[in-house]
């Protein structure tokens, strides 16, 4: 794997390339998501990066219908709510991360424990170009 | 840190005010900041000449944003009349005043100042509800913003956790709002004063005005389910488990312990402070806590050696429903997951066993975030001197009350312990 710093920027870059990484203490094997500078376990700095299977199950989750300006570019609003949640991963840590696939105007039928599978959202062009990390049930 | 730490000396508060809450399209952050503090220093019993303030901390949160004006500190110390003197703006998201209290609270125990300000002003009124919504958002943690979350869709998400995990459901926030909205009218300063049945009341006869289907609600309740009446922000939160848009302003004198008989002989005791930071929803050790709430708590029943059970009441910080469940969870005023059963049976109401924002609470008396956590320790001061008016607890003889005060979706928490000798 190459050698990018364990930053929100390099997350966010790999994103782009439909990766979703975590960084892993090659001292202690503590998995971290988004990646961390330093293992909170062991205060190790030696890590590496590591590609998550991208399996979870739905934690929690919100259907909104009020949201920032980004969203609301996409289309979403009052009529059309988005759902966005937590991903309890099968690796063990948890993600926040968008809910495609759902009716996020029928929330009560969303279910907490639903199994996921990941999928990653590319939005916007050139300068303005974004991916969302998201998850929908698999 | 030993939970056992004390403060160097005692700190007591000898005056309290707080301006009215609400929408001011009229008044910009300075009016309100000073009708504060002029109801200050008419609340210090014995009186206060300004010129003694030695220093003053200032809460805000995010008037750079709502109204393109940064550096609080210094307007506040000119209005008040403070400059040359220090007068520094402290910023914890929504827990911004208490933040302001904790700096004045360690000056004094250090013996650096003896008399000091604290406060926190916020000016929001003047945003659409786009704008104050994404104001907000820059308080939760980075990568909820990025999935899209808002400030009500974390709590939002907290809440479909909670009810999964203990199988609550929207019915049982509603007790919540229901339980504010009969305090509300008695709070003369309060933003809304008005019961749900009277809000209710006021729709109907709007839309009746109107021409429009007027709709027969059997009760509260089915008020709040109905989407027309009650529509929703981040589901399960609904337009009635969010607090308002708000402008306001709050301060408090706090004296060291030894000097506070020369302004009152009445004065309130801050015994226990606790602050914790939260990782956000990814990291959390649970979604049905905030973990900056137990850190807080272990350090401000530490420090005054009390336990949850020696707390008569609290101001807990109730931005959203769900919000206030799991504070009075997390405090142990309740056991986790039976916090929802006691509010269903009265018990947080203000002839209940344990009442909870007798104020109305962010709901009602509005959230003018950085002035929010000196506004719920005017109400702690009122209650304990017995001067709450209407709103007073009845038949019970307060000595000990709490705030709580969260910041952003819980990165900031606060828990702090006050006690009427
Ligand atoms: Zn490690």
């Amino acid at each position: 794997m190459e050698e990018r710093p364990f930053s929100d920027i390099s997350y966010r870059l790999y994103l782009d390339e439909d990766k979703f990484m975590g960084s892993k203490c090659r001292k202690c094997g503590q998995l971290y998501v988004p990646p961390r500078h330093f293992c909170l376990e062991c205060r190790s700095e030696d890590m590496e990066w590591y590609e998550m299977k991208g399996e979870g199950e739905l934690a929690a989750y919100t259907c909104i219908s009020i949201g920032p300006a980004f969203m609301i570019e996409e289309g979403y609003d009052r009529k059309n709510p988005y759902c966005t949640g937590v991903v309890t991963l099968a690796e063990g840590p948890r993600i926040v991360a968008r809910i495609e696939g759902v009716d996020a105007s029928d929330p009560e039928a969303i279910k907490i424990g639903t199994p996921m599978t990941v999928e990653f959202l590319h939005r916007g062009e050139g300068e303005k170009a974004k991916t969302f990390l998201a998850f929908r049930p698999s | 840190m030993s939970k056992k730490r004390k403060l160097g000396r005692g700190v007591a508060i000898v005056g309290a005010g707080m301006s009215n809450f609400g929408m001011f399209p009229d008044k910009d952050s300075k009016d309100v900041f000073a009708e504060a503090f002029s109801e200050m220093l008419a609340n210090v019993d014995k009186g206060c000449d300004p010129a003694d303030i030695q220093a003053a901390w200032i809460g805000n949160f995010s008037n750079d944003f709502f109204v393109h004006q940064a550096h609080w500190g210094p307007i506040i110390a000119d209005l008040a009349g403070l400059a040359p003197k220090a007068v520094t703006r402290t910023e914890g998201a929504c827990a911004s005043s208490t933040l302001a209290m904790r700096d004045g609270l360690m000056a004094i125990a250090s013996g650096m100042y003896d008399i000091v300000l604290a406060g926190g002003v916020e000016e929001m009124s003047k945003c659409s509800t786009e704008e104050v919504t994404e104001g907000l958002a820059l308080a939760t943690s980075p990568y909820e913003g990025a999935a899209g979350y808002t400030f009500p869709g974390v709590f939002g998400a907290l809440a479909t956790a909670y009810f999964h995990k203990y199988g609550a459901g929207r019915e049982d926030l509603m007790n919540i709002t229901i339980k504010s909205h009969e305090n509300a009218p008695l709070n003369p300063k309060g933003q809304f004063k008005q019961t749900i049945r009277d809000l209710m009341e006021a729709r109907k006869a709007r839309l009746e005005k109107k021409g429009q289907p007027v709709p027969d609600w059997a009760d509260e309740k089915a008020a709040l389910w109905d989407p027309g009446f009650n529509p929703a922000v981040a589901w399960p939160m609904h337009l009635y488990d969010c607090c308002p848009i708000s402008d306001g302003a709050s301060c408090i004198l706090m004296v060291a312990e030894d000097l506070a008989k020369n302004f009152t002989d009445n004065p309130i005791h801050i015994v226990g402070f606790g602050q914790g930071s939260g990782r956000g929803l990814h990291a959390c050790p649970s979604l049905t806590s905030f973990e900056a709430n137990k850190q807080a708590a272990v350090e401000a029943y530490g420090t005054s050696g009390l336990s949850p059970k020696d707390i008569q009441f609290a101001e807990v910080h109730d931005c959203f429903s769900i919000a206030e469940l799991i504070h009075i969870e997390d405090l142990g005023f309740f056991e986790a997951g039976e916090g929802y059963k006691a509010i269903a049976n009265g018990e947080t109401r203000r002839e209940g066993r344990m009442p909870i924002n007798t104020s109305g609470g962010l709901k009602c008396k509005g959230h003018p975030v950085g002035a929010t956590g000196t506004a719920q320790m005017f109400e702690i001061w009122k209650q304990l001197r017995g001067e709450a008016g209407e709103r007073q607890i009845p038949g019970r003889d307060l000595y000990i009350g709490a705030t709580q005060n969260l910041g952003g979706t819980g990165g900031t928490c606060t828990f702090t312990i006050f006690e009427r000798r």
